[in-house]
C-alpha cells in the first residue's frame, strides 16, 4: 500500500494532475475565507462591468485631503483616455483628405498626433469626398479636444436649504487623492457578469457547485457500475445475461440523449444540483459496468478466488477481499473518469438551459448559460465566459492527466 | 518422518485397493459453449476412488485434467453425470452444503504464486482454516499452537512467517504453506492439481514427500493429477489415463505402465526420458 503511494505520487503526470486540482480545492476553500458573503450578490446595476478596480467618485471627491502632483504627461493621459480608437481613426481620414501622408501620421502616440491635428485642423475647410454627417462629427472631436485642454477646474456644487447651488469646493486638474484615503475601492479581477455579479467570486462558488455534481454523479455512476459489474462478472449465468441485456440497451441509447431528457421531464422546479448530479449519475454508469464485468470475468477463474471459495468464504466477503482489491486501481481510474465527465455533463446540460434551478446556485455551466443568453461572446465581455471555460478545461485535464498517471503506474504494459 | 527417504515411503504405501469407494463419478461430462461453437472437455467419464488411495490422472495439456478438477471440487457446474461422494449422489446445491462438501474435499493448485489473495497475510490464510473447521472459538494460544504444528509439518518456522505476505515467500515454501493449510483443514480427500510443476526440482521431492507424509499421517485419499507419467507411477496406486476428455486406461500402477493396452499410454510411457529408465525399474524390480 505504501509502496503503491509511493509509486503514484512518483508519477510525474499524476503529480501535476494533483497538484492543480489540490490548487483549485485550495482556493475554493480559501476565497470564501477572505471575501465572504453571497456570490449571487447583484453589485452592479448594468452588464457586464469590464475587469478592473473600481474607485468610488462620491468618496474621490469627498476626500479628506487633495494633493497637487505636476505631472508632465498628465494631460496627454487625459486626452489619450478621451479620443476612442475610432475618433482616432476619423481624424486620421481627416488628415489624409488634407493632404497629410499617411506615413507621419502615428495614431497611437498621442501626443504628436494631437499636436499634428492643431497644425492642420481647419474648420472651415470642406472637402468634396466628404458627407456632411464626417464633417459634423470631426467638428464635435475637435470641440471635444479643446474643452479637454482647457485648463478648466471642476466645480463642486452643493443643493442649499432653498434649491439653489452652492459651490462647495473646486477640483483641480493637478489635484490627486491617495486610494488608500477613498473609503470605497472595489476590485474586480474579472469585472461582472450580465446581472452585475462578481464574476471571480461567483466563478469560485460555481467551480464548488460543479465539482461537488462531479462527485455525486461520479460516486452514483461507479456504484452502480461497479455493484452490477462485480454481480454480473462474478455470478454468471442468468444474472449476467439480464445485466448485460440491461446495460446494452443504456449503451444503445445515447446517455446524452436520455440526459435531457429527464432533465427535461422533472421540469425547472425540482431540478436543483443534486437532482441534476443523481440524474448525470443513473445515466452514465454503463461503461463502468462493462469494463468491471471484463475485469472480473478475467479474475473469478483465478486460483486465489477457487481457493477463497474452498475456504468457505461467502460471495460477498469473496467480492470483498478476493475481488475488489484486485480491480481497486482500475476502479479509482474510473471514478477519476467519471467525475471529469460528469463537470462536463453538467456544463452542457446548463449550456441547453436543462442544467440546475437557475436562479439559486451557480455552476460552471449556468455561467456559460448567462454569457451567452445576453451574448457576452459577441459584446466583447470575454470575462464572463473566458475564464469559465479555461477552469472547466483545466479541471478536466488534470483530473484527466491523473488518470492517465495512474493508468502508467497500474498497466504494466505501459510502464517504461 | 521428513527424514524417510521418498522411495521407501513410496513403496511401503502401495496399497491394494480395498478402501470403501469416498468419490466416484458415472458418465461426468463437461461442454464448453461459445458462439455455437460445442468443446467437450471432459467426456463421459468413470471413475471409483477409494478410502487412502492415492489415483493419478495422467494426461498431456488439454486432455481436461483440470477441468475435472474443477467438477469434482465443485467449482464448475458438470454438464451431464454424477457425482457420489461418499456413496451417496454429491448435493451441493446451497451455500451450506457446499462448505460442508469442502470440509472433506480440498485442493492444492498448480501455480502456487497466484493461489494466494496478495493482500492477504500468512495468519489470515491459516486461520481461516481454523474457521473453517469450526475452531474460530478456540483461545488464541491453542489456535497458534495448531497453527505452529502445522508449520512445523512442512518444515516452516511459524514464528518467521507471521505477518509476512506469501508473495515474500519462495515458490517451494509457497507450496509448503498450502500442504500446511491442508494439514490443519485434515480433509478425507485431496486433489492435488500438478502440485509440483511450477517448482524447482529439488523443493519437488520434498514436496512430494510431504504430500506422501500426510496421506501416511490422515489417511486421506489424494488424487495426484501431473503430466508426468513417471512421477505418477512412482506414488501411486492406481492411475488413470487421459486423453481428450476420456479416460483411455486405468487400474493399478504396475499394471497400467508395465502392461499398457492403449496406444496413448504406449506412447507417453516410451515418452518418459530414457537416463530415468533404469532409475524406475529399479524401484520396481526393487520392490
Amino acid at each position: 500500500m505504501k509502496n503503491t503511494l509511493k509509486q503514484v505520487f512518483g508519477s510525474g503526470q499524476f503529480m501535476m494532475g494533483f497538484v492543480i486540482i489540490s490548487l483549485i480545492v485550495l482556493t475554493i476553500i480559501i476565497y470564501p475565507l477572505f471575501n465572504p458573503g453571497n456570490p449571487l450578490e447583484r453589485i452592479g446595476i448594468g452588464t457586464f462591468f469590464k475587469p478592473g478596480t473600481y474607485v468610488s467618485a462620491f468618496d474621490t471627491v469627498n476626500a479628506r485631503q487633495f494633493y497637487t502632483l505636476n505631472l508632465p504627461d498628465a494631460e496627454a493621459k487625459r486626452v489619450g483616455s478621451k479620443l476612442s480608437p475610432d475618433d482616432r481613426v476619423s481624424m486620421m481620414e481627416w488628415l489624409v483628405a488634407a493632404g497629410v501622408s499617411e506615413e507621419d501620421i502615428d495614431i497611437e502616440d498621442t501626443d504628436s498626433f494631437v499636436q499634428l491635428w492643431w497644425d492642420t485642423y481647419d474648420p472651415n475647410v470642406r472637402f468634396d469626398s466628404m458627407t456632411t454627417a464626417f464633417r459634423k462629427k470631426i467638428g464635435r472631436i475637435d470641440v471635444a479636444l479643446e474643452g479637454i485642454l482647457e485648463d478648466m477646474d471642476v466645480i463642486i456644487a452643493k443643493e442649499g436649504e432653498d434649491g439653489s447651488l452652492a459651490q462647495s469646493s473646486v477640483v483641480a486638474g493637478s489635484d490627486y487623492v491617495n486610494v488608500a484615503d477613498v473609503a470605497n475601492v472595489r476590485f474586480l479581477p474579472l469585472g461582472t457578469d450580465n446581472f452585475g455579479r462578481d464574476v471571480l467570486k461567483e466563478m469560485i462558488s460555481a467551480c464548488r457547485t460543479s465539482l461537488l455534481i462531479g462527485l455525486l454523479a461520479g460516486a452514483i455512476a461507479t456504484l452502480i457500475g461497479l455493484t452490477l459489474g462485480l454481480l454480473s462478472g462474478y455470478i454468471g449465468g442468468i444474472v449476467d445475461d439480464i445485466i448485460m441485456f440491461v446495460t446494452n440497451l443504456f449503451t444503445v441509447i445515447p446517455g446524452f440523449v436520455l440526459l435531457i431528457l429527464i432533465s427535461f421531464s422533472i421540469g425547472q422546479e425540482q431540478r436543483g444540483a443534486p437532482v441534476v448530479a443523481i440524474v448525470i449519475g443513473l445515466t452514465s454508469w454503463v461503461w463502468t459496468t462493462r469494463s468491471v464485468r471484463a475485469q472480473v470475468v478475467s479474475l473469478r477463474n483465478r486460483d486465489h478466488v477457487n481457493l477463497s471459495k474452498l475456504s468457505g468464504h461467502s460471495l460477498l466477503r469473496i467480492l470483498a477481499t478476493d475481488i475488489l482489491p484486485y480491480i481497486a486501481s482500475y476502479v479509482i481510474m474510473a471514478f477519476i473518469l467519471q467525475v471529469c465527465s460528469g463537470i462536463l455533463a453538467e456544463a452542457q446540460l446548463s449550456m441547453l438551459g436543462l442544467g440546475p434551478k437557475t436562479t439559486e446556485i451557480p455552476t460552471l455551466g449556468l455561467m456559460m448559460y448567462w454569457a451567452m443568453a445576453y451574448t457576452a461572446h459577441l459584446g466583447g465581455a470575454w470575462w464572463a465566459y473566458f475564464p469559465v471555460v479555461i477552469l472547466i478545461a483545466l479541471i478536466s485535464f488534470s483530473l484527466n492527466l491523473m488518470n492517465t498517471g495512474l493508468d502508467q503506474v497500474f498497466n504494466p504494459q505501459l510502464r517504461d | 518422518m521428513s527424514e524417510q527417504a521418498p522411495t521407501a515411503l513410496a513403496s511401503d504405501l502401495r496399497q491394494d485397493a480395498t478402501g470403501i469407494p469416498v468419490l466416484s463419478g458415472k458418465g461426468v461430462t463437461k461442454v464448453f459453449e461459445s458462439g455455437g461453437k460445442k468443446n467437450v472437455a471432459v467426456d463421459h467419464v468413470d471413475f471409483e476412488f477409494r478410502q487412502g488411495e492415492l489415483v493419478s490422472i495422467v494426461g498431456e495439456s488439454g486432455s481436461g485434467k483440470t477441468t475435472l478438477v474443477k467438477m469434482l471440487l465443485g467449482l464448475t457446474a458438470i454438464s451431464e453425470g454424477d457425482i457420489y461422494y461418499m456413496g451417496t449422489k454429491r448435493d451441493i446445491s446451497t451455500r451450506g452444503k457446499k462448505k460442508e462438501y469442502w470440509k472433506g474435499i480440498q485442493a492444492i493448485f498448480q501455480d502456487p504464486f497466484s493461489s494466494y489473495n496478495i493482500f492477504h497475510k500468512i495468519d489470515a490464510v491459516l486461520l481461516d482454516c481454523l474457521n473453517m473447521r469450526g475452531l474460530g472459538k478456540l483461545p488464541k494460544e491453542k489456535k497458534l499452537e495448531l497453527i505452529t504444528e502445522a508449520c512445523s509439518f512442512v518444515n516452516l518456522k511459524y514464528a518467521e512467517l507471521t505477518n509476512k505476505y506469501p508473495f515474500e515467500l519462495s515458490g517451494g515454501q509457497q507450496q509448503r504453506l498450502m500442504i500446511a493449510r491442508i494439514f490443519l483443514l485434515k480433509p478425507r480427500i485431496l486433489l492435488a492439481d500438478e502440485p509440483t510443476s511450477m517448482i524447482d526440482a529439488c523443493s519437488r521431492a520434498t514436496i512430494l514427500d510431504m504430500l506422501l507424509n500426510l496421506r501416511n499421517e490422515t489417511g486421506m485419499m489424494i488424487i495426484f493429477v501431473t503430466h508426468d507419467i513417471g512421477l505418477a507411477y512412482y506414488i501411486s496406486d492406481a492411475i488413470y489415463i487421459m486423453e481428450r476428455g476420456k479416460f483411455v486406461e486405468h487400474g493399478k500402477a504396475d499394471q497400467v505402465i508395465l502392461t499398457p493396452t492403449a496406444d496413448y499410454t504406449k506412447r507417453l510411457v516410451n515418452d518418459v526420458p530414457k537416463i530415468h529408465q533404469p532409475w524406475d525399474f529399479s524401484v520396481n524390480f526393487g520392490k
